[in-house]
Formats: structure tokens, C-alpha cells, sequence
């Protein structure tokens, strides 16, 4: 008990401490503005991740989980997406506060993101080569010929098979998994020092997918990036993943190292998630499913957004949001019963 | 690529012969007798009748008449007209004067239209966007004839600025009011498919990426965007220079210009159907031999094409 | 976007969401809160933004007075569009007055009363022949798209035929063709004839519109859903294709109908369109040419007209368009 306090105070940074941390996202807001409305889509985010390091990040879709990494690169679309509050640090220096020469500077060479559909992510009018070869051009200032060399050492490195030959080729005459290889090959040209992969398998086979994930993780160990995996899909995070976060509403819900999580989870939210995971030795049982719907983020549910889906709701949920607590040193939860969650059997 | 080039190829061959054939039928093969009214006034000579009808076959049901045509055609003979005169001559010295003016028209539609579209795709909504929306709006909406002829009177009549008629020479810078004219629909288009273009293209992934990847915003902007951006617009210039010249007839009837839209018009109102024929036959060969250029234009631009 | 309704005009509701968590019945649990924030599909969609545009305001405000002015001409102006203002050829040619708006032209007409007068013939003109492109296109294009094969590279051919001809020049040849000059001049007949010329030679872009929109629904899973459920051919067409795939054909017609009111004026304005006595704005411009000089009010106010009537449906089309297109939003 004596173990909980407020993890919302004020952080070793701000009072001008540097952190040592390699990337940490801090209170991060962002909204939508539509015409329908204002979408609050994060609300106050703060995770972060240290070199060598894996962080997954879950959640549904709309819990933000791929806006925050859009902020990060710092490709949100504005309008409609504005960035209200928060700080997103780069060895302990504000991304936000950054010139927008900076932050191009820190894209591909500090910071680079693999994205889900790689079909729409490559530019289907150039080949392969030349978009890995144009950022050896451009940032390392190689002549046309050393690059596109590098380029096919790219492709060569995750491993596609012809490299030499199949970097003259088009995107769309790669299958869907040596296309999502092409875009690992692409960002990681520049030697980045922290990878996000947006759902990098989502749009995969499942043979392929577990492929393009040990490929992942892999280049990760070997470079010691950080790197930052967001997914929707529990599955895949269990063997790569060191830390979870769970996104729920545009909040972290749950923070835990990926054996903690798994074990106990201290949310009702990634109960529910787990709970939702087909297991064999349950056959023939009704497969559970978390209740409802997602919020809308025009209108955020009052105190716990969870409350309207949770099982566990009290009358205290919809009147006060439950901050996220710190329940022990890779801990925290966002549940006014976390610790009853923590210590149950 | 090679089987792309060939199947394009072979469906203009029928196109071509559809369309051929139905001028062909609607101005020689409509019930009744194909000499009526076809001689002005009077009556036709009968040593013409029998010319004409030696000619083009006109005691022969008309597909066959037809086919005879395009016979003499293949050799290069597109007839006489009723005066005597060789029909591909007329052609030949009126068809240099409307490409002249189509590819003024051309030129300034793809510099305005493009320069508009451009600016506008990349900077939304501001107040050259707003501009350029009503002005294009407008372009759209004044029919050729009458642009032509409020030009023609404001700048030739009233202020002098230019000849209100482009003398016999047809020199370029006399084109290039009716140019403009002619070309100002289809500018406006240009400048409208511009910005979509930009628009739609400037929120696609790939341009995401090429932002993530930290390339300057010029490399992002002028290589990754431009690039998909322009093929739609590239290849709507290519199949427009054919339009444009088949489309000449009123502009060149306004300022005078001595092209083949107003033999075409001269032809039809004097009832000389093998010249509206012939014309007709050199308009759709350019207009479906820009068509395959601009499919091949469209390939070699987009890989993906190539590929199908 | 694996949603396929997500492209289509048909609004279908949210699947309800089983709660299954938990043993306590949920409170309020997944029911939209308000009516508000349930989605309104396309055409709901469209009609939200439409309304909070002024160029649809504007444009539709416009197009309403020409339809009323073509319906109701003597609502607008107390004047004979075929008699003169004064006796005879007294007041030819007079420049804007009081009793004579815009003035009269060389016969002594007042030009006010023929511009309203006019807006009648060019209407009829243009809604129908847009009627007839989009019904013949559509269907054209329904059949290509939907039995694919010969009949699609058939029927894509003929079009392409059509579409070859030069519109100006091919309208021309039709118009004289059938109707040579001082062959009566029954204007109903003529009518029929530009309306019949606009029809042939637009069609094939209605037909292709449709015919694309068609090959991508007809592969969506709806279509393919319905068909394992054996519905047949006439029922996929007219419930599931036709609906879904009539947006970019009307955004097309609205834009033709302003196309056509131009087309209808320069084939009069050539001499091959309508003919006095029948009034629309195209004859009159035609009739003004040679006095420009002496009187550009001749010319100016039934260009203006036209300029408008025209700009009027090309703005509704682009504010439709706009409004059912997602992606420019």
C-alpha cells in the first residue's frame, strides 16, 4: 500500500533533471477539430522507451495508440489533428519545441516508423531502390550509384531474396510481406535509434506476420534501437514486447512489463482483453468479448471512460477519473481497484 | 509493355472504322437521293451525278460505298469536292492553321491551368484558392462562343488592342486570343483537376512517408507528390490537343482564322459531303492517335499500368 | 476501410455489439447516447454538408428563379417576346429604358421580355437531353459493366465510337443532315433534334461513369453476399448496384444540365440549333452579331443570362460533388 503514489507529479524532467531517457512522451494532448465537434483523441499520454528497449502499445482502434506515434513523427495531419498539451523528448530536448528543421533532421536518422499498409505506404511510381536510395542521397549526400548499392544491402538485410535484382522493381510487384520487408529496409536506412512500428502486421497472414515480427525483433537486438510496436493484437506482443502499455480513450489505462501483464493485469479493461483471447483449452465455451462499443471521442464518457463497459463499475467510476498509479517499479494502472485487481488471487 | 502497345493498337482499329463509318452514313446514306440539295440550289449536272456516282460507288448498297471510300482514302485520295477541287488539298493547307491554334490553345492551358492548379492544391483555402475557385467556376460556365466574342469586341473593337480578325497568315501572336478562347473550358479543367489532384494525393500515405523519412519538404513536395500528381493532368493535355482541334470550328469561325473547323462548316452549310467526310476522317485519326499516345505516355509514367 | 457500405449511398445501421462480459445486465451500455451521434451514412452525409454550403444555396436559388422563369414567363415581365415595343420598327434598336429594360433590338423588340421568354427553350432543351444522355448512358453502362465479357468490350467500342466524333462538328452534321435548311421549321421538331444530337454524342461519357462505378461495386462483398444468397441478377442490379453507383452519374447530370444550356445556345448561335420564331438565349446572341456595335445591350443581357444559367448548375454540381465526396473534405 505505502508503494502507490500519483504517477501525474511532476516529473524528474521538468524539475530540469535530464532523464537519460531516449524517447518519453509526456502528457501528451492532442485533439480533432471536425466539423462535428472536438475529438479529444489523446488525453494526456506519458510512456517512454529506452534504447534496446521494446515497448508495445495496445488498444483498439480510436484509443489513439497511432495518433500518438503520428505526433511523434510529427506527421499529423493539421487541421484537423492540433497538438494542445504535452512534451515529446528526444534525448531529454522537446520535439515540440523544435524548429521544423529540427524535427526533419530527427525523422529517418532518429526517429523512423514502419506502417501498416505498405502497399499505400511506398510510392507506387518509383521503384523499391530509389526510395531507399533517395534517403542516402539526400541525408548522406551519396552519388546516385553508392546509393542505390546500399540500397540493395538494405533489402538484403531483411532479408529478401535477389536483392540486386529486385530493387529495380516496382511495390506493387512485391507480395504483401516482402513489401512490409521493403519498408523495414526503408526506415531503418538511416540507422534510427528509435523505430515505431504502426501495426506492422496487421495487414498480413498470420504465417507472415509471425515472419515479419522475428525480423523485427531481431534488427532490434542487433541495433539496439528502441523500439516502439503498436498493435491492436495480443498475440503478437507477447514474445517481442518488454513493457505494455495499454491505450484505452486516448489515456493510458495499464503499464506493466509484459510478464506482470499477462499474469495479473490490473485494469479491467485488459482483463477484458485477455478474457477476449481464444484458448484452446476453453473449446467450446462462448468466447468472451468486452461488452459495448469503443467511446465516441466527441463525447468521452464522465470520470473512467471505461465505466460504461466495465463489469466492475461502482457508483465512484462515472464521477472521478482514476489517475494512473503507480503499483510497483515497471507498474501502473489507471483503476480506482487496481489494487484490489493486484491482489487478488 | 510490348503487348500493352499492341492491344491499345487494336481496339483503335475498329473505333477508328465505327466512327468513319457513321459520318460516312449520316451524310451520304440517309434515305433519298444523295444529290438532293447537295449542289447548292439548282439541280446537279448529271455529268456530275455520274461522275460522283462512278466515284463513290453510289449504286452500291452504302457499306460497300463505304468501303470503297476508305479504299481510295488508304491511297491518300480524299476525293473532289463539287467544284473540282482535291479535297486533301483543302485539307492540307486549312489543317497546319487549327493545329497552330490548338497548340497555342494547348500551351496556355497547361501553363495557367497548371500554375493555378498547382498553387492552389498546396496552399487550400487561402484567398488565391477562393480566387481561382470562382474564376475557374466562371471559365467553365461562359460557352466558347461567347467568350470569343466579348474578347473579340472588348479587345479588337472597343480598345484595339489586338486585330478583331487573325490576318491570312496566321501568325502566332495573333493566335493567341483565340487561343485562350478556345482553350478556357479546358483550362479551367486543368486547373481544377490540378488541385484535386495535389489535394488528394498531398493526404496519401506514401507522401506521409516520404515525410517520415525526413526529406526536405522541397524533395517531398516536387518529386513524391508532383510526380502522382501530374499523370492524371499530363494525360488529360494530351488527349485534350485532339479535342481542341475538332472543337476549332467556332473560334476559328469568330476571329476569322482560315483552319479546318471552317472548311468543315463552309462543307456542311454548301452540302460538300465528301469534304465534311474527309475532315472528319483526319479529325478522329488525330484525336485516336493522341489517345494512344497519351495510354502510352500514361504507361511509361505508371508502372503500374504496364504491369495489368 | 473494409467496410463496403462505406463507399455506398445506402445507409445500413451498426451491427448491435453482444455484451457478453460479465453476469450484470450492462446500464446503458453500448447504446448511442444520443440520436445524433449515430452515423448518417452517405446521403444523409451529403445533405448535412450540403446545407451549410452557400454555393449550394446560391446555386440552388438560381437554378429555382430559371425554372420558374421558364415555367411562368409572363410572372416576370408584362411583354410580348414577338411584338414590338412601339408601332412597327418605331423603337428599333433603343437602348435601355424605362418601360424596355435592356433595351430593343432591330425589330423593335423588347429585349427584357425575350431574355425571360428565352429561359424556356434552353430549360426544356438541356433537361431533357439530359435526361435522355444519363438514362441511355446509365443503362448502356449498367449492361457493360454488369455482363463484363463480349458485351463490355461490345458495347465500350461503340461508345468509343461516339465518343470519337468532335461535338461541335458531329451536332452539326446530325442537325443538318436531318434537318437541312428551309425544311419548315417546326420548332418542336427542332427541338427534338439538338436534344437528339446532345444525346448521341454525350452519351458514352455516362456510360463509362457508370460503367466504372459498376466494376467496382460489382466485386464489393455486398454484391457477392447477395449473390450467395441467390438474389438474382435484376434484383442485384436494381437493389444493390444501381443505388450504390448513381452518385457520380447524378454529380455528372447536374454538371451537364449548365453544358447543355451552352451547347443548346452555340448550335443555335451556328445557325443549325433553334430558329426564330422560337426564343431562347442562343438565337438572340445569334441574331445580335452583326449589330454589336450599335448595341452590345443586345448581346450583353442574354449572355448574362445564359453566363448565369449555366454557372448556376455548373456551381450545384460542384457543391453535390463536393458533399458526396469524402475524400475532398
Amino acid at each position: 500500500m505505502s508503494n502507490v503514489y500519483v504517477a501525474d507529479q511532476p516529473s524528474a524532467a521538468r524539475e530540469g533533471r535530464p532523464s537519460g531517457r531516449l524517447l518519453e512522451v509526456e502528457d501528451l494532448r492532442v485533439e480533432f477539430r471536425t466539423r462535428d465537434g472536438v475529438a479529444k483523441v489523446i488525453n494526456g499520454v506519458n510512456y517512454h522507451v529506452d534504447a534496446g528497449e521494446t515497448l508495445a502499445v495496445l488498444g483498439e482502434s480510436g484509443s489513439g495508440k497511432s495518433v500518438t506515434a503520428q505526433t511523434i513523427m510529427g506527421i499529423l495531419d493539421t487541421p484537423p489533428g492540433f497538438v494542445t498539451g504535452g512534451e515529446i523528448r528526444f534525448h531529454g530536448k522537446d520535439m515540440l519545441k523544435m524548429s521544423a528543421e529540427e524535427r526533419r533532421r530527427i525523422r529517418g536518422e532518429g526517429i523512423a516508423m514502419v506502417f501498416q499498409d505498405a502497399l499505400s505506404a511506398l510510392n507506387p511510381v518509383f521503384t523499391v531502390g530509389f526510395q531507399i536510395a533517395e534517403q542516402f542521397r539526400v541525408r548522406r549526400g551519396m552519388s546516385r550509384r553508392d546509393a542505390k548499392i546500399r540500397a540493395a544491402e538494405m533489402l538484403d538485410q531483411v532479408k529478401i531474396p535477389n536483392a540486386k535484382q529486385r530493387v529495380n522493381e516496382y511495390p506493387h510487384q512485391f507480395s504483401g510481406g516482402m513489401r512490409q520487408r521493403v519498408m523495414i529496409a526503408m526506415s531503418l536506412a538511416l540507422d534510427p535509434e528509435v523505430l515505431i512500428a504502426d501495426e506492422p502486421t496487421t495487414a498480413l497472414d498470420v504465417t507472415v506476420q509471425a515472419q515479419i515480427m522475428d525480423l523485427l525483433g531481431e534488427l532490434q537486438r542487433e541495433r539496439q534501437m528502441g523500439l516502439i510496436l503498436i498493435t491492436h493484437d495480443l498475440g503478437v506482443v507477447a514474445d517481442v514486447a518488454d513493457r505494455i502499455a495499454v491505450m484505452y480513450a486516448g489515456r493510458i489505462v495499464e503499464e506493466a512489463n509484459v510478464y506482470e501483464l499477462y499474469a495479473k493485469p490490473a485494469h479491467p479493461y485488459t482483463i477484458g482483453l485477455l478474457e477476449s483471447i481464444p484458448r484452446i483449452d476453453e473449446k467450446g465455451q462462448q468466447l468472451r468479448t468486452i461488452r459495448g462499443l469503443p467511446p465516441s471521442l466527441l463525447k468521452i464518457p464522465s470520470g473512467c471512460p471505461f465505466h460504461p463497459r466495465c463489469p466492475m463499475a461502482q457508483p465512484v467510476c462515472p464521477e472521478k477519473l482514476p489517475p494512473l498509479l503507480q503499483l510497483g517499479p515497471t507498474r501502473a494502472s489507471a483503476c480506482h481497484f487496481a489494487e484490489e485487481l493486484v491482489n487478488r488471487d | 509493355m510490348g503487348r500493352y502497345v499492341l492491344r491499345r493498337l487494336l481496339q483503335l482499329i475498329p473505333v477508328f472504322f465505327g466512327t468513319t463509318l457513321l459520318i460516312y452514313a449520316l451524310v451520304w446514306a440517309v434515305p433519298g437521293d444523295p444529290f438532293a440539295g447537295k449542289c447548292g440550289e439548282r439541280a446537279c449536272p448529271p455529268d456530275y451525278i455520274q461522275f460522283m456516282t462512278e466515284k463513290y460507288h453510289l449504286d452500291d448498297p452504302w457499306p460497300l460505298q463505304y468501303l470503297y471510300y476508305m479504299g481510295h482514302l488508304l491511297t491518300g485520295d480524299f476525293g473532289q469536292t463539287f467544284g473540282g477541287r482535291d479535297i486533301g488539298e483543302i485539307i492540307a493547307q486549312a489543317y497546319p492553321n487549327t493545329l497552330k491554334l490548338a497548340l497555342v490553345g494547348l500551351a496556355i492551358e497547361a501553363v495557367i491551368g497548371l500554375t493555378a492548379g498547382i498553387l492552389t492544391g498546396l496552399r487550400r483555402n487561402g484567398f488565391l484558392d477562393n480566387l481561382v475557385l470562382v474564376s475557374t467556376l466562371f471559365l467553365l460556365a461562359i460557352p466558347t462562343f461567347v467568350s470569343g466574342f466579348l474578347l473579340q469586341f472588348i479587345l479588337g473593337t472597343q480598345f484595339k488592342i489586338i486585330n478583331p480578325t487573325v490576318s491570312s497568315e496566321v501568325p502566332f501572336h495573333e493566335l493567341i486570343v483565340p487561343g485562350f478562347v478556345l482553350a478556357s473550358i479546358s483550362m479551367a479543367y486543368v486547373a481544377r483537376l490540378t488541385r484535386t489532384s495535389i489535394a488528394e494525393n498531398s493526404r496519401s500515405d506514401y507522401v506521409r512517408t516520404a515525410v517520415a523519412k525526413g526529406l526536405p519538404q522541397r524533395r517531398v513536395v516536387g518529386v513524391h507528390l508532383f510526380r502522382n500528381s501530374l499523370i492524371p493532368v499530363l494525360t488529360f493535355l494530351g488527349t485534350d490537343l485532339g479535342s481542341l482541334m475538332g472543337g476549332a470550328i467556332i473560334t476559328e469561325g469568330i476571329f476569322n482564322i482560315n483552319g479546318i473547323g471552317r472548311e468543315a462548316y463552309r462543307a456542311i452549310t454548301t452540302k460538300e459531303s465528301a469534304t465534311v467526310v474527309g475532315i472528319v476522317v483526319v479529325l478522329v485519326l488525330v484525336y485516336l492517335l493522341m489517345n494512344l499516345l497519351v495510354d502510352l505516355l500514361y504507361a511509361a509514367l505508371d508502372p503500374r499500368i504496364r504491369y495489368e | 476501410m473494409s467496410d463496403p457500405t462505406s463507399g455506398s449511398l445506402v445507409t445500413t445501421p451498426p451491427p448491435e455489439q453482444p455484451g457478453v462480459v460479465g453476469d450484470t445486465a450492462p446500464v446503458g451500455a453500448g447504446l448511442p447516447e444520443t440520436k445524433r451521434d449515430q452515423p448518417r451514412g452517405l446521403l444523409g452525409d451529403a445533405w448535412y454538408d450540403l446545407r451549410r454550403k452557400p454555393l449550394f444555396w446560391i446555386s440552388a436559388g438560381l437554378i429555382a428563379l430559371f425554372v420558374v422563369m421558364a415555367a411562368f414567363p409572363f410572372f416576370f415581365t408584362s411583354g410580348s417576346p414577338n411584338d414590338p415595343v412601339g408601332t412597327g420598327l418605331s423603337r428599333s434598336l433603343e437602348g435601355p429604358s424605362g418601360d424596355a429594360w435592356f433595351g430593343t433590338d432591330i425589330l423593335g423588340r423588347d429585349i427584357f421580355a425575350r431574355t425571360i421568354y428565352g429561359a424556356r427553350a434552353s430549360i426544356i432543351v438541356a433537361v431533357a437531353a439530359t435526361l435522355g444522355t444519363v438514362l441511355l448512358g446509365a443503362s448502356v453502362g449498367v449492361l457493360a459493366g454488369f455482363r463484363g465479357g463480349w458485351v463490355d468490350a461490345l458495347l465500350s467500342r461503340i461508345a468509343d465510337v461516339f465518343f470519337g466524333i468532335p461535338f461541335v462538328l458531329g451536332a452539326i452534321v446530325i442537325l443538318f443532315t436531318f434537318n437541312p435548311e428551309g425544311a419548315g421549321s417546326n420548332e418542336w421538331k427542332i427541338m427534338g433534334l439538338v436534344i437528339l444530337a446532345l444525346c448521341l454524342l454525350s452519351w458514352p461519357v455516362a456510360m463509362r461513369i457508370m460503367r466504372s462505378s459498376i466494376l467496382a461495386a460489382k466485386n464489393a462483398d455486398y454484391v457477392v453476399a447477395a449473390r450467395a444468397l441467390g438474389a438474382s441478377n435484376s434484383r442485384i442490379i436494381f437493389k444493390h448496384l444501381i443505388p450504390n453507383c448513381l452518385a457520380p452519374v447524378l454529380v455528372y447530370a447536374t454538371i451537364l444540365i449548365g453544358a447543355y444550356i451552352g451547347a443548346e445556345a452555340t448550335l443555335s448561335f451556328l445557325g443549325v440549333g433553334l430558329q426564330s420564331p422560337v426564343v431562347s438565349w442562343g438565337v438572340m446572341i445569334s441574331d445580335s452579331q452583326q449589330y454589336i456595335r450599335v448595341a452590345p445591350y443586345w448581346l450583353l443581357f442574354p449572355s448574362a443570362f445564359l453566363v448565369t444559367a449555366v454557372l448556376s448548375f455548373v456551381m450545384l454540381g460542384e457543391a453535390v460533388r463536393e458533399a458526396l465526396d469524402p475524400k475532398l473534405r
